[in-house]
């Protein structure tokens, strides 16, 4: 059983999180560097490009590359810290063992051996699909590419999916349903082209700042901005129109705007004609929702909705913007098609200045859903359940057809899975699910129901707390390879310093479990150029096809946009131009959609609406952020916004303690009073862990299509703590 | 010749300023800054707004910090760069911390010493921007000449700040979204904006 050996004291002692403040041997006496590194933050998936600073083989402080087009030297305060992460005292530098009473240290092939034996006897025991792979968007392409080869030929199991499954899988699924494929349809330059932004659901400034340049950009030439978020954020405070949308019910505004669009005549009829699908059904269901009607139901006023569809029409180039605050509900793929049926009735894609994005969130959000690491999916972007991507990719691995292992379980079903007892084998890489997962009590059980659980790690997450084994890998600038950012575009990550002594790379970790499972002439891999060879191999002719790009393109011309399918293309910076969509009859689909209610409904005892999101210092789990002393000082620890008309009601004031509580559980938080959110709602950053991780209120719901959790409506109730 | 070439100024526009802290995260990485930031970004009024702003220093044509500081220990340049307080100097009386009119000295205890935005002046002087305004992701501070500025962007640029009747001239800018007659800081406070109450149905709950 997968149990903390120990107390959380004795393992916060060794293992952290500990504050990095200064690098290798402090500021006073850092060296000048022996080399600058250009390469890309590890974090969001707007991959700035920074310069890494090495001296005597340590990474030491950063530069802004300010050559590189994207974000042209412009950072967040995490692109600048980041580099503290190398040199950490918490890196994990040997394979860890748990005993009773806490891990040791033992022997790499010690500890490869037990991986392959525990899962190779647990496979016997109780069948191929009962070990499970979780792996991650933050992975490179090269990485995602082999876990995904790693579980299907090396483990034979069905069950691999990745952490993505609670970032950008609603916005694929609708991506692929309306278009035919899965990407950005702009590049970001198409942003400072535009007369009108229209950002939902994206805290652009503290969730992918660079994206705030872009918006000014267009601004300075006149553009207006739509916000729609039931938090005033940073980007929304100076937005031509706000609209302060009541948790949860995106789709109902959005057909409401498109509902006054028609009403006004704005549908681009030729447009619709020529390149379309399914118009009609959406003009039909867009009829009952004038915004006089729904209003109460969104919590926006009818005029500002009618404002909203005024500047769409009115503006010669539309592009519209979201990310997670649309895409984190039981309904995420209904709230994406809400507001793409908005910029195909316009005709608003496939133009300069013209288009639509949801923005990814994790470091390789857009390549690591592409090349197989998910449930559902082939490399090049292909189908798991295709016949033809099937055979394409058998063949191509050298494997019966027959072995290629079906559709799996998304990854919080493959802790559903563990919790039944259904899964008893598990290996993670790039995932910490118990702080990142809804409802984390569960998870942790789950957890502890596992027979053998081996966590690859470069600091002990808190998930890899629960580990009978832990592999020590690699930090981002350990090892080379390629990411996708959220334009599409393919990057290089340049390897700046080995890893620590004791550590070792990803990929090899992986080829050497391969090995050991009687793999190893499928994961010979002596190099991440090598996997990235085949990967662009394996996608050739399919949707996502990278068959053109090479390292050196890469670095030639500071990225290529997929799909680029031969050395000579000059890949695609802007899909779907003149209208031509990747469906087989190159026509994009509308789809009629409906709101829905949220799993969590608000009632008498849980009356208030619980929104969940990031701050500008951390990312994600906090795995690494929550480790850099800095980045921890500008937001030490969560704490709940309350409006004070709320507040008041509550007798609650500005920095006393409140208690949340949801179906689920607890927690107690510092309140935030502040007028920069609905009366009816209450944020709290998730970054944290244990007792101060809001994922233990939020519920295990998920998209029927996509799997996606609805972190972004919980319904609580709130008191002063006595 | 070294120095900041004269038409280069740091301007500042607050209406872009996201809080994102990056200017003093990176200031505290500039190669001279040993770890310590120069400037510093504040919320304005957190409970109303996410407003925020960041604090660099202004480098006035008349420094009443290096006119309060009774050690000589802050020196203006001819490039009108008002350097940090010399460390051999610096009795850390916190004399220009109290004169300063925008708030921008800071004193540090633990070092006994004054430091101040100096306008990242090994960087700045060797053709450099500043860090602060290299990393801005929203460029509400902007490094540049005022046609490089307004090339890009529209807003009116400031150099002359009112404080109570007594009038500041600086080299860096700020840049404000509207003509004025310039700007006044006093202890009056301007209206508020709408409120989100006012933008929003939420009878529900409340």
């Amino acid at each position: 059983m997968a149990r903390i050996p120990c107390d959380q004291e004795t393992l916060a002692d060794r293992h952290g999180p500990h504050l990095a403040f200064e690098p290798p041997g402090g500021f006073a006496q850092r060296r000048e560097p022996d080399r600058k590194v250009e390469t890309h933050c590890c974090f969001c998936g707007q991959q700035c490009g920074i310069k890494l600073l090495v001296a005597e083989e340590k990474v030491v402080g950063i530069e802004p590359w300010e050559e590189f087009p994207f974000n042209q030297g412009k950072l967040c305060p995490k692109g600048i810290k980041r580099y503290l992460l190398n040199n950490h005292a918490d890196r994990i530098t040997s394979p860890l063992l748990r005993r009773d009473g806490g891990f040791v240290p033992i022997g790499w092939d010690q500890a490869l051996n037990t991986v392959a034996d525990r899962f190779a006897k647990l496979q016997s025991d109780h069948g191929r699909d009962s070990v499970a792979v979780l792996s991650g968007a933050s992975l490179t392409n090269e990485k995602a590419y082999l876990m995904g080869k790693f579980a299907r030929v090396a483990l034979g199991t069905r069950h691999i999916d990745y952490n993505g499954r609670l970032c950008m899988v609603a916005a694929g699924a609708a991506n692929l349903r309306a278009f035919g494929m899965d990407r950005a349809a702009n590049p970001w330059s198409d942003i400072a082209e535009t007369d009108l932004v229209f950002v939902t659901g994206s805290n652009v400034s503290e969730c992918s700042p660079i994206t705030t340049d872009y918006i000014w950009r267009a601004r300075d030439r006149g553009a207006r901005l739509v916000v729609v978020d039931p938090r005033l954020t940073p980007i929304a405070r100076t937005a031509d129109l706000y609209l302060p949308v009541k948790p949860g019910t995106d789709v109902a505004l959005m057909n409401a705007i498109l509902h006054v669009v028609l009403e006004m005549g704005g549908q681009d009829s030729d447009f619709i004609e020529a390149h379309t699908v399914g118009f009609d059904e959406v003009r039909s269901a867009v009829r009952d929702y004038a915004p006089e009607r729904i209003e109460q139901l969104v919590g926006v006023p009818a005029a500002r909705i009618r404002q909203a569809a005024e500047l769409w029409t009115g503006a010669e180039k539309t592009m519209l913007l979201h990310a997670r605050g649309i895409e984190h509900h039981t309904k995420g793929v209904d709230n994406v098609l809400s507001c793409i049926n908005l910029v195909l009735a316009t005709g608003q894609i496939g133009k300069p200045g013209c288009g639509y994005a949801s923005i990814t969130g994790q470091g390789n959000g857009q390549g690591a859903r592409e090349h197989g690491q998910r449930c559902n999916q082939l490399p090049g972007a292909r189908d798991i359940e295709n016949p033809e991507h099937r055979a394409h990719i058998a063949d191509f691995w050298g494997i019966d057809e027959q072995e290629l292992p079906i559709k799996g379980a998304t990854s919080p079903e493959i802790i559903g899975l563990a919790h039944r007892r259904e899964v008893r084998g598990m290996l993670s890489i790039c995932y910490n699910p118990l702080v990142s997962l809804p409802d984390a009590r569960f998870t942790r059980e789950a957890l502890e129901r596992l027979d053998f659980f081996v966590a690859i790690d470069f600091f002990m997450s808190e998930t890899a707390q629960h580990a009978d084994l832990i592999l020590p890998g690699s930090l981002q600038e350990e090892d080379e390879g390629t990411v996708t950012s959220t334009e599409g575009r393919v990057l290089h990550i340049r390897k700046a310093v080995e890893p620590p002594e004791g550590a070792r790379t990803d990929w090899r970790i992986v080829c050497d479990i391969a090995a050991r499972l009687d793999c190893g002439e499928k994961f010979g891999f002596e190099s991440p150029r090598e996997i990235f060879d085949e990967l662009r191999a394996a996608s050739a002719g399919g949707k996502a096809d990278y068959y053109g790009i090479s390292y050196e393109r890469i670095d030639r011309e500071m990225g290529v946009f997929w799909p680029c399918p031969t050395a000579e293309h000059p890949g695609t910076p802007r899909l779907f131009e003149g209208g031509v969509f990747a469906h087989p009859d190159q026509r994009a689909r509308f789809a009629a959609v409906e709101y829905r209610p949220s799993a969590d409904p608000l009632d008498e005892s849980y009356p208030i609406y619980l929104t969940t999101g990031r701050v500008v210092s951390q990312f994600l789990s906090g795995n690494q952020t929550r480790r850099i002393g800095p980045l921890v000082e500008q937001c030490p620890e969560p704490y709940v916004e309350i409006h004070p008309a709320l507040a008041s009601r509550y007798s609650i004031s500005e920095g006393e303690r409140v208690r949340l509580r949801s179906r689920r559980d607890s927690i107690e938080l510092t309140a935030r009073v502040v007028s920069t959110l609905r009366p009816d709602t209450v944020f709290v950053p998730y970054h944290w862990p244990g007792a101060l991780s809001i994922n233990r209120l939020t519920h295990r719901s998920f998209d029927p299509v996509a799997g996606i959790p609805e972190f972004k409506v919980s319904a609580v109730q709130l008191e002063k703590c006595p | 010749m070294m120095g900041v070439p004269p038409d280069k100024k740091l301007f500042v526009d607050p209406q872009r300023c996201i809080g994102c802290r990056a200017c003093v995260q990176a200031c505290s990485e500039c190669p001279d800054h040993g770890g310590y930031s120069m400037i510093h970004l504040d919320e304005v009024d957190r409970a109303s707004t996410v407003q925020t702003a960041p604090t660099v220093c202004m480098h006035c044509e008349d420094p009443a910090c290096a006119t309060a500081c009774p050690a000589d220990a802050i020196q203006k340049g001819p490039d009108g760069v008002v350097h940090t307080a010399m460390t051999e100097r610096c009795i850390g009386c916190t004399n220009c911390v109290v004169a300063c009119p925008f708030g921008v000295p800071n004193y540090d205890s633990q070092r006994d010493l004054m430091t101040k935005c100096d306008l990242c002046y090994d960087r700045t002087s060797r053709d450099l921007r500043p860090m602060c305004a290299t990393v801005c992701p929203s460029e509400a501070l902007f490094f540049g000449t005022t046609e490089e500025l307004q090339s890009r962007r529209p807003g009116y640029v400031i150099q002359e700040v009112e404080f109570d009747g007594h009038l500041v001239r600086t080299r860096n800018a700020f840049v404000v979204p509207v003509r004025g007659d310039g700007l006044v800081i006093s202890d009056e406070r301007a209206g508020g904006a709408e409120s989100i109450a006012d933008l929003c149905l939420a009878e529900a709950i409340l």
